[in-house]
């Protein structure tokens, strides 16, 4: 957005026709050019070419940091392989992401897919069972009061911790995987829909009394919408705990999976790979967290 | 004497509080009839809000009865609609949206879809917000968003229509163009309403009935003002007008001088 904007000035300022000013930036840009031109005409450019600088500049030199440091280490450490060598591997790896030689050699977007999937369907468990159990604890101060212990003493057990259970009830890797995430995943979601329940503004509850609505219409245009904001929230925090439990499952569990590939490259000594993994890892966990964020922007009513 | 639609009897209310029981209201007798537009005005803390709340069945009395056309006042109901200080219109829903879901809960029963947003257009209408049917509250004014609670109150065609310091939100300005969209309405409708204010120019301009409240705690009704100026109302008239300078004079007089509020 910002960039757009930016070189949209740089041309009006180069070729000084405010003619050819788009729409959108008319009104920034055009007075300060007006105002500005018995002056310098230098001036905006030199102001934006620092604006660029100030965006983009740190997010750089924080990603350039870590690149350096990570060249440090992999010179004096030995065995950590450099950025160079990652780069390298990393181009023949993803020429092909979705190669399929049997279980145990799929390539990383197979390994990727099956994480997410697991991912999606224990989460998806968990929201079917976790928000409906959020609104009735929310609403009646006799369950919350009943599930507050049990929540309070279940909720920090490492969820890693019911994958045995999983594994005896299940007796299968691959639904116990989905377990854990299941187990991770409905705790915050529990929490946040409980707590907007709470938090409902005694105004809206006031016009659902004086309208004597429904408990149907007090659910579905009360409630909902008045809670959906700290639902997303729940939703977003059991996202990204679920996608750091997953990988750590997955490599107990084995099959297919980002986890259990690491894990595989650790056993077939290619830390090339593991490195690989630990960005993809990372971009695939901040693209959820964006679309996650978007998705709460667009229900956040700009509360008034 | 036309037909009694609120009779308060005897009411009092006492809450539990940390330090004890607070006497909110007590000994509080009124009879509120068709068509008739009462005003509570008092200082802050004189319960004149709780007693608004105890007639719209939000809060129940601790003692004594209120009654609404013929029927003990249990809980609220949508005969005794409710304009809330600070609007209260749900944020995830439009201004026609607000007003159609008030209206559909009344009327929904007997009438159909189209009859149903005739009804929730008319009613926007009356307060000049067609303009502004499909925009959320967040993109009007504060003004507008009380023009929209208005509108929904009116629009469940209430037997008593409560206000709760309607105005108390909006700047002076603001305020006078609604007092005088409210009289507008009010003529129109022909409606019955109790009005809690802290503005004794509104009061005066507005009311039947002004109810002066003492001060809390165990507040009552101190003195009551039958306000006999001629409608329509014309705020510029009136401000020169000898019976208006008159009843102002008298609530000043109940307010600052019979009913000090000590320096909180």
């Amino acid at each position: 957005m910002s960039a757009a904007t930016l070189t949209s000035d740089k041309v009006v300022s180069m070729h000084a026709t405010p003619s050819a000013v788009p729409a959108p930036a008319a009104n920034e840009a055009a007075a300060p050019v007006a105002k500005a031109a018995p002056r310098e005409p230098r001036t905006p450019i030199s102001e934006i070419l620092l604006a660029v600088f100030k965006a983009v500049f740190p997010p750089i030199a924080g990603m350039a940091l870590l690149v350096a440091v990570w060249a440090l280490l992999a010179a004096k450490g030995g065995s950590i392989p450099g950025p160079l060598a990652v780069w390298d591997a990393a181009k023949v790896l993803f020429a092909d992401p979705f190669y399929n030689n049997g279980p145990n050699d799929m390539g990383i977007g197979w390994n990727v897919l099956s994480s997410l999937q697991r991912v999606g369907i224990g989460f998806g468990f968990a929201a079917l069972v976790g928000i409906p159990l959020g609104f009735i604890i929310g609403r009646f101060a006799f369950m919350n009061a009943m599930f507050d212990p049990v929540i309070s003493l279940l909720r920090p057990v490492s969820p890693l911790a019911w994958l045995p259970i999983g594994l005896l009830v299940f007796k299968q890797a691959d639904p116990a995987a989905t377990w854990t995430i299941f187990i991770c995943s409905i705790w915050p979601m529990i929490i946040n829909t409980a707590v907007g329940v709470q938090r409902v503004p005694q105004d809206y509850m006031n016009v659902a009394r004086v309208l004597d609505l429904d408990e149907w219409k007090i659910v579905t245009k009360i409630l909902f919408p008045s809670v959906l904001p700290y639902m997303l929230t729940g939703i977003r925090l059991s996202i990204g705990t679920a996608w750091l439990v997953i990988v750590a499952a997955e490599m107990l569990t084995g099959g297919v999976g980002i986890g259990f590939w690491v894990w595989d490259e650790w056993n077939n000594l290619k830390v090339e790979h593991i490195i690989i993994a630990i960005f993809v890892i990372g971009i695939v966990g901040l693209l959820l967290e964006q679309a996650l964020l978007l998705l709460a922007r667009r229900f956040s009513y700009g509360n008034s | 004497m036309s037909k009694t639609i609120v009779k308060v009897e005897n009411a009092g209310m006492t809450f539990d509080t940390k330090k004890g029981k607070f006497v909110a209201l007590r000994d509080i007798d009124l009879t509120i009839a068709e068509g008739e537009f009462v005003t509570l005005i008092g200082h802050s803390g004189c319960g004149k809000s709780t007693l608004l709340n105890l007639i719209a069945g939000l809060t129940l009395p601790t003692s004594g009865n209120l009654i609404c056309d013929g029927r003990e006042i249990a809980g609220p109901g949508p005969e005794r609609a409710v304009v809330f200080q600070n609007h209260s219109l749900l944020p995830w829903l439009t201004c026609f949206e607000n007003v159609l879901l008030a209206v559909e809960r009344v009327f929904g029963k007997k009438e159909g879809k189209i009859k149903l947003k005739a009804r929730a257009e008319a009613a926007l209408d009356m307060v000049h917000m067609t303009h502004a049917l499909h925009k959320y509250p967040h993109e009007i004014s504060g003004g507008m968003k009380q023009r929209v609670g208005i509108a929904r109150a009116f629009a469940m065609e209430p037997k008593i229509l409560l206000m709760d310091e309607p105005f108390g939100a909006l700047d002076a300005l603001t305020r006078a163009s609604l007092q005088d969209e409210l009289n507008g309405v009010m003529e129109k409708t022909g409606a019955t309403v109790v009005m809690v204010t802290h503005d004794v120019d509104e009061a005066v301009l507005l009311s039947d009935r002004i109810v002066m409240m003492t001060n809390g705690p165990a507040a009552t009704i101190g003195e009551i003002l039958d306000v006999k100026l001629a409608r329509p109302r014309d705020r510029l008239k009136l401000a020169h007008d000898a019976d208006f300078v008159e009843y102002r004079a008298a609530l000043l007089e109940f307010l600052y001088q019979k009913q000090v509020k000590k320096a909180a």
